[in-house]
């Protein structure tokens, strides 16, 4: 009873979907160029928050130790600071640590190395690296470490400088552009969104306009609604898959090639400046498949399915 | 077992297309409606189908109201008229096959019906040949030939013809009244609009001649008059 008008409304669906060779072409040509604009998307943030993170990985603070601090104090100061909710995480320099990565870093320079031999002791203090998890933060953690001010047994302060103010130039502003920017990006990415829709929308209509005699036809034949508009609807999911399928195969050979592409346009200097050295396309389109997947197909079935149904809404009234 | 009562049609733009309209039509008749262009024969047959509304006065199918249906119950009215067009109105990417079949699976009909009764009324209408060919590829008599074959196979209580003949040469509209006929003689009721003096001549049943949108005429065994 439900059964044979279903097979029937799909076995229709397909061979309209093929016997209307150019229009399901022009259809596909349009769903396709919108989805690749939704996979642009997904790469576009990709690469931004990518972006991002590389740059919010490059601000940090520094506190430098006072040459007397004790390495038990510095401990317990640096496990102060490792309890704050603002923290991402710390990384802890020893004096002698210090000394050795200079040694190490300038050990072909004589009079350097000469220099440090006539000083006699370590002049270089202990150093904690602060990384905030968000750079808006960094105002918060300088002054928690200001108002602290912690002091050995003696009453001597253990921090001699925090590196914030000469910092703070640089942090303010990109605390400022990244949530600018995020914000930016979701209005593009909205407007670009929309913009697909309605030219998927036109298109289809358009298609179903040229059905309408048909649609009619069918009407007054004793078709019920269903009956009509079926074959559309799976027409019109049949664009969204073939279009779907379409994309994610472009979106593998762009991630795929994509080092290449950069490295040849903008140069592996710049490449390696913005952290794209490593193919960061292709393993985020590896690591998400299964989402962007099912969003591309998704939204491909969803475009072509909804268009053709409510677009064939208005020829049904007959 | 179809009447017409009071039917008037006004369109916006103060058009008079039927003006207080009342017949009536018996089962198994062959009624043809004649009239010139404009007269108003069209609309008579799209207010039967539901395809129009009227502006006064109710058509009746066995005691229905037609425009007080519901669409669902529309769309089963619609299963028990044949409609042929003057303009053939085949869907033209479908085969020939498919056109008729098409018709049955609106209504319901399983698939095994439909592949025994499609030929059956391809052959009534002589267009065995044909059945996997699409519509652009038959002349315009093979095409109406179609639409009848598509109307019929639903075995509907009654047929409308809305000027079936109006784009073929004369032996192809001979061929077509002679079909017609056959199914009248079969025991279906026929609605016949034409504006064809050879055709009402042919006929000689019942002829209501229409003139602005009126009757003027409602003759058993009449011949054209204009």
């Amino acid at each position: 009873m439900f059964i044979t008008p279903l097979k029937r409304i799909i076995r229709t669906g397909f061979v309209n979907f093929w016997r209307n060779g150019f229009l399901s072409f022009a259809a596909i040509v349009v769903i396709t160029l919108s989805l690749c604009a939704f996979g642009g998307l997904i790469f576009g943030s990709a690469f931004g928050r990518a972006l991002l993170t590389d740059v919010k990985d490059k601000v940090d603070v520094n506190v430098y130790f006072t040459l007397t601090a004790q390495e038990s104090d510095i401990l317990s100061v640096v496990q102060d600071i490792n309890k704050l909710a603002e923290v991402a995480s710390t990384t802890y320099i020893s004096r002698d640590q210090v000394l050795a990565n200079f040694k190490n870093k300038w050990q072909d320079n004589a009079y350097i190395m000469q220099g440090l031999d006539e000083i006699g002791s370590n002049p270089f203090p202990a150093m904690l690296t602060i990384k905030a998890k968000d750079p808006g933060q960094y105002a918060g953690i300088a002054h928690f470490l200001q108002t602290k001010n912690p002091q050995d047994a003696s009453g001597v302060p253990l921090i001699e400088k925090v590196n914030y103010e000469q910092n703070k130039l640089v942090i303010d502003r990109l605390s400022r552009i990244i949530p600018a920017a995020e914000k930016a990006g979701s209005v593009v990415a909205i407007i670009l969104i929309l913009v697909a829709i309605i030219v998927v929308w036109n298109t289809i209509r358009l298609i179903i306009f040229t059905e309408r005699d048909e649609i009619s036809v069918m009407k007054l034949v004793g078709a019920s609604n269903t009956y009509v508009r079926g074959p559309l609807v799976v027409s019109g999911i049949m664009y969204g898959l073939v279009s779907g399928v379409i994309t994610l195969v472009v979106m593998a050979a762009f991630s795929y090639w994509s080092t290449a592409l950069i490295f040849r346009f903008a140069g592996i200097q710049i490449a390696a400046d913005f952290g794209l050295v490593i193919n960061i396309f292709s393993q985020y389109f590896m690591q998400n498949f299964g989402q962007i997947f099912v969003f591309i197909i998704g939204a491909g079935i969803i475009l072509g399915g909804v268009s053709s149904y409510v677009a064939a809404r208005r020829y049904l009234k007959v | 077992m179809i009447y017409y009562d009071k039917v008037s049609k006004i369109y916006p733009d103060n058009s008079i297309a039927l003006d207080g309209i009342s017949f009536g039509v018996e089962p198994k008749e062959f009624v043809t409606i004649v009239g010139h262009s404009g007269a108003g024969k069209t609309t008579l047959i799209k207010m039967l189908i539901a395809e129009d509304s009227p502006t006064e006065g109710s058509v009746f199918f066995e005691s229905t109201n037609v425009h007080n249906l519901s669409k669902k119950e529309t769309t089963k009215l619609r299963r028990r008229i044949g409609t042929v067009f003057q303009d053939y109105r085949l869907i033209p990417n479908k085969t020939i096959y498919e056109n008729i079949a098409f018709a049955m699976e609106a209504t319901g009909r399983s698939d095994n019906e439909i592949a025994a009764d499609v030929p059956h009324v391809l052959e009534l209408v002589n267009l065995s040949h044909k059945i996997w060919n699409f519509p652009k590829e038959l002349s315009g008599g093979e095409r109406q030939r179609v639409a009848i074959a598509r109307a019929i196979v639903t075995q509907p209580d009654i047929i409308i013809a809305d000027e079936p003949t109006g784009n073929l040469d004369p032996t192809n509209t001979f061929e077509i009244i002679r079909i017609l006929q056959k199914i009248n003689e079969l025991g279906t009721t026929v609605l016949l609009t034409t504006h064809n003096k050879g055709v009402v001549d042919t006929v000689k049943g019942r002829v209501i001649t229409m003139e602005k949108g009126k009757i003027v005429r409602d003759d058993k065994n009449g011949k054209y008059v204009l």
